[in-house]
């Protein structure tokens, strides 16, 4: 039956392809288009009756007529599968893009990929070092986590992704990261940005590169970081590797599934996309973690622009509320010339607390970074207050304050993009410098015995 | 006893008619040559895959499936098993972790692995396990629907009191002790009825009580700010609306910990992979203060994270409410946990826009509050048909987008239940945990709990709580004030007012989960901490109105002893002494003038 060709297309629409008297086809299956000039289109059924199946066609239905042949695969979408992914570029539907020979599989992936029996999870808890502050102090990352990188249009967003998957690591470990990069409608020039970074460091040796650009076909974005994952499933769980996903841009994907979902006329949700969207985007970051009895992890790290710079945009708040945890790049900071503009006071990493503290990082890491978040907190909020009524009806504690957010901006948050700070000596050391700058009875989230231990002016020896 | 065992064989003996698949979108298969019941369970396809029927239309029957639908076809067959979803009830409920239609997901790595693949079943209950059945009744008792005829010490911690089915009564014919497992007969009544162990009972149906009592006990969770200013009765409900990264879900686990409730039902609807294995992994180790034995002996999970079949989400809420109801038949109290609702309430649109339903507000379905209403009304205090006390307390979480609770599935919420724990970001942001808002916050219970803290902490409890709520809100109306012309401008007894609220929000509503003494204050403790507030509020006025300073009132030593000692294990013993030298200290500023 999947040798048989139909030309019994009656509609085509948006991308989406319907036809009928067809031989049951089962659904999910991969299916084959071949237009009258004899090029080939790839696609996959999204609906399938006696009397109708419907298509989404990957590369678009430009050309695609009634007499254009279809055939039905008999399988579902599989991803070529080998350690030998490891240093190749290939395009948005898996394909080499880099001139290289075709993969030659170990094993043909389902791309859907299975959800993980939470009772198989195994808990992250590793710290991951970025030696960037503002993330390892206040959102520290642990291996497995999924955290995204929540940004808008003219941030700096792919520069921090990069410094992230340069200076990754694990402290006391030499296990690198493989990254599997997977771009969904960006530029050519973000893309060659990308690559040309990979290069100057030689890192791209170490990573997989999945791409489809602004002007590849759209609805290839809904698979595209389908293969990245299978990709790094493969190689976390076959193969031990720790793997690090970076994917960008999130927002390019979602408008690619309200393009679906319009063109099957379903009833949309919020802002026109789909009600399945947030399901649909958990399959995606779902796919992070460790599993027990298996050496590999997946730690994902999606980049998504926010429209508008709304972070009640459904977007981010769909992908907020399946992520653990989000780092938000803040315009306001970034004009200031302050980079890395992380904002750290909407940022967050849920799985902090199990990949910090003694034997981890510090034991007076949790104690450090709750103070640093109050203490900037309020001298945020302090600066409105001066704006109308001037420094001077400030008391002490808050004149203080107000002194403390100025310098965490500028001396914590602020480092060089190839700066890589230690967690103990480079990052909750300045901390605690910086701290110096409060007297200590209003550093009321310090315990007592960290001020006793670590405070550079007051500790006791 | 059987049919379940059969519908999960997926046998074909059970069912009157086969059908075929006519189509296939996602979750939502439809059938032709069948004419099932609604909500009638029924196997598709060549692996049986699990569905419910869902629409009945003309000749075709709509299903929803609980497994991945992909690589099936049209023209496989449809099995009716006769039966609606049920689950298993009896010895071996607690401990489990299951999934959203009670498989045991430790049963399912054994047979698939780590990743969860379609088409495998497995018993709710474990049906080889024998268990000590010990008999209460005796041959010749009269027994009726609901009355206990024996125990099975399930866990260390909890006795098993198995009941006659409802709808089951008689005279007891034989009965004995001794080892059983749950399929076996315990129990024989006069009209040759047999008894075993375990009973089945359609998830969507609430299981019968003789009737429901006023909700007048509270739940206690040693969570200040929840106990003491906004608390929940035993057989209550409450919401907890929160923007994500809130504290939502610490807050929900905190109360699974801690909360006096004996049976704890959690389930994880929807959520996040590594959360779930955090509650799964932490639960394990977790020791029960109330009883010094692992938390997971009373505790039944269910988790369904966002990722696994949005189907089985739907179901995963009827699942855990229905093994809460059973615990309560019992005579425990029991508290349910739902996170996140607004996962379930999307669930029940994703799958009525693949029925091409006419959408309500925000394309959730119409029958979108109906339905809220009907899971929250299964909480409540009930006299259980055995007669003794028994009660399901629900707390929902919901997760409103972008934080906005006009949005219809809190709208649809807070019509319900009778407290909203409003989480709030910006609290957050300033790591102020328990992230409740205690301005927009509210407990409907109060009024029917007062006589109880009257009876049981101490005498003025009530009107120690309204001073305190009353301060906040004072706090609240001079802080706008103080955004416009700064503190410094106010006279100096609203001033202390302000450093009393911060003592508030600082000492008293902040509380930190995650630090082993701070995690929990009894009632008692927490009404001597609202004390020493006050307390610090009258020396200090005193003081004040005897010419001493406020920066030196406010800085003695002991007040910030009080407010650091709360770490320390021996705080209960020292919070006395500490007062009684804050009031000392205080007065002490007052003769330096």
């Amino acid at each position: 039956m999947s040798g048989k060709e139909y030309r019994t297309i009656t509609d085509v629409k948006g991308p989406l392809v319907f036809l009928n008297k067809t031989e049951p086809v089962a659904y999910g299956e991969i299916v084959q288009l071949r237009l009258t000039d004899g090029s080939m289109k790839n696609g996959q059924v999204l609906d399938t009756s006696d009397d109708q199946v419907i298509v989404q066609v990957f590369e678009g239905t430009s050309s695609v007529d009634r007499q254009t042949g279809v055939k039905f695969l008999g399988d579902v979408f599989r991803l070529p599968v080998s350690k030998d992914l490891i240093g190749r570029i290939l395009d948005g539907a898996g394909l080499p893009r880099d001139g290289g020979p075709a993969i030659v599989p170990d094993e043909m992936a389902d791309i859907i990929g299975a959800a993980i029996n939470p009772y198989s999870r195994e808990s992250p808890e590793s710290f991951i070092q970025t030696g960037i502050s503002a993330i390892d102090a206040c959102t520290s990352l642990v291996r497995g986590q999924k955290l995204p990188i929540f940004s808008a249009a003219g941030l700096p967003h792919n520069d921090i992704a990069l410094q992230i998957a340069r200076q990754a690591k694990l402290v006391g470990s030499d296990d690198d990261f493989v990254v599997v990069f997977c771009a969904m409608g960006i530029t050519a020039e973000e893309y060659n940005f990308f690559v040309h970074d990979l290069e100057r460091t030689g890192a791209l040796e170490n990573a997989v590169l999945f791409v489809n650009l602004a002007d590849d076909p759209a609805v290839e974005r809904l698979i595209t970081p389908r293969l990245a994952l299978t990709a790094a499933e493969y190689l976390a769980f076959e193969h031990d590797y720790h793997v690090l996903v970076i994917y960008t841009d999130m927002t390019n994907y979602c408008e690619s599934l309200r393009q679906i979902g319009a063109a099957r006329e379903e009833v949309p949700g919020r802002r026109g996309y789909p009600g399945y969207m947030y399901t649909d985007l958990a399959m995606l970051y779902e796919r992070a973690g460790l599993v027990k009895g298996k050496k590999g992890s997946i730690t994902q790290f999606p980049i998504l622009t926010m429209p508008g710079d709304d972070i009640t945009h459904p977007i981010p708040d769909l992908s907020g509320y399946i992520t653990e945890g989000q780092i938000v790049i803040s315009r306001e900071l970034h004009q200031k010339g302050i980079y890395p503009p992380i904002n750290v006071l909407p940022s967050l990493s849920r799985l902090m607390n199990a990949g910090i503290g003694p034997g981890k990082t510090r034991e007076d890491h949790k104690s450090v970074s709750d103070q640093l978040y109050a203490a900037y907190a309020q001298g945020r909020e302090l600066r409105g207050l001066v704006a109308i009524v001037g420094e001077d009806a400030l008391n002490e504690r808050d004149l203080q304050l107000l002194k403390f957010s100025d310098i965490f901006e500028n001396e914590f948050l602020r480092q060089s993009r190839d700066e890589d700070r230690s967690i103990s000596e480079g990052t909750l050391d300045l901390a605690w410098d910086l701290l110096t700058n409060i007297d200590t009875k209003y550093l009321v989230r310090l315990d007592q015995k960290w001020i006793d231990k670590y405070h550079p002016t007051e500790k006791k020896e | 006893m059987e049919v379940i065992s059969e519908i999960r064989k997926g046998s074909e003996k059970m069912s009157e008619e086969n059908g075929v698949i006519y189509r296939i979108s996602g979750p939502v298969v439809t059938a032709v040559g069948i004419t099932p019941r609604m909500y009638e369970v029924v196997r598709v396809g060549h692996e049986g895959l699990m569905g419910e029927v869902i629409e009945l239309h003309g000749n075709q029957s709509v299903i929803q499936v609980y497994e991945e639908t992909s690589g099936i076809k049209p023209g496989e067959p449809v099995v009716r098993t006769g039966q609606t979803l049920s689950v298993q009830l009896g010895p071996g409920l607690l401990t489990q972790i299951y999934d959203g239609i009670q498989r045991p997901l430790e049963d399912l790595e054994k047979t698939m692995g780590v990743f969860i693949t379609r088409g495998v079943d497995a018993d709710g209950l474990d049906l080889k396990k024998k268990w000590e059945f010990n008999a209460t009744a005796s041959v010749g008792d009269e027994v009726s629907a609901g009355a206990v005829i024996g125990t099975v010490q399930e866990t260390e911690t909890i006795e098993h009191r198995v009941m006659m089915p409802p709808g089951k009564g008689g005279t007891i014919k034989s009965i004995k002790s001794g080892e059983f497992d749950v399929t076996q007969t315990v129990c024989t009544l006069d009209d040759g009825t047999d008894i075993a162990m375990m009973q089945e009972w359609p998830v969507r149906t609430p299981r019968p009580f003789v009737r429901k009592y006023a909700p007048d006990v509270p739940l206690i969770t040693g969570q200040r700010i929840l106990d003491f200013l906004f608390p929940l009765a035993k057989g209550g409900t409450a919401g907890i609306p929160g923007p994500f990264g809130s504290g939502k879900t610490v807050t929900q686990q905190q109360l699974a910990k801690w909360s006096d409730a004996q049976i704890v039902v959690y389930i994880g609807c929807g959520e996040r992979g590594n959360e779930m294995t955090e509650v799964l992994t932490e639960f394990p180790h977790l020791i029960d203060p109330h009883t010094g034995k692992p938390l997971m002996n009373r505790t039944t999970m269910i988790a369904n994270t966002s990722n696994m079949p949005v189907a089985a989400r739907e179901a995963s809420v009827y699942t855990g409410v229905t093994i809460a109801e059973y615990f309560r038949d019992m005579g425990y109290d029991v508290a349910l946990m739902a996170d996140s609702t607004s996962r379930w309430a999307e669930a029940m649109r994703e799958i009525s826009s693949r029925l091409e339903e006419m959408p309500g507000e925000e394309g959730y379905p119409a029958y979108l509050s109906s339905r809220l209403a009907e899971f929250y009304e299964r909480a409540g205090r009930v006299q259980t048909l055995a007669g003794d006390d028994g009660s399901v307390s629900v707390i929902g979480a919901v997760s409103p987008p972008g934080g906005d609770i006009s949005e219809p599935v809190s709208q649809g919420t807070l019509r319900i239940v009778k407290v909203f724990w409003g989480l709030d970001a910006g609290l957050a942001r300033q790591r102020h945990f328990p992230a409740i808002n205690w301005l927009s916050s509210y407990s409907l219970y109060p009024q029917a709990l007062d006589q109880w803290y009257r009876d049981n902490i101490a005498s003025d409890y009530p009107e120690i709580r309204t001073e305190i709520s009353a301060l906040l809100q004072v706090e609240a109306e001079l802080q706008e004030i103080v955004q416009l012309v700064g503190s410094d401008a106010l006279p100096i007894d609203q001033q202390l007012t302000l450093e009393v609220a911060r003592m508030i929000r600082e000492f008293f509503l902040q509380q930190n989960a995650f630090h082993d003494v701070d995690t929990y204050s009894n009632l008692k403790l927490q009404y001597t901490m609202a004390r020493a507030i006050l307390s610090f509020q009258d020396e200090a006025k005193k003081a004040i109105a005897g010419g001493a300073e406020l920066e030196s009132v406010v800085n003695v030593p002991a007040r910030t002893d009080i407010m650091r000692g709360r770490f320390e294990s021996d705080y209960e013993e020292r919070i006395a002494a500490l007062v009684s030298d804050m009031g000392k200290q205080i007065a002490a500023t007052m003769e330096g003038n």
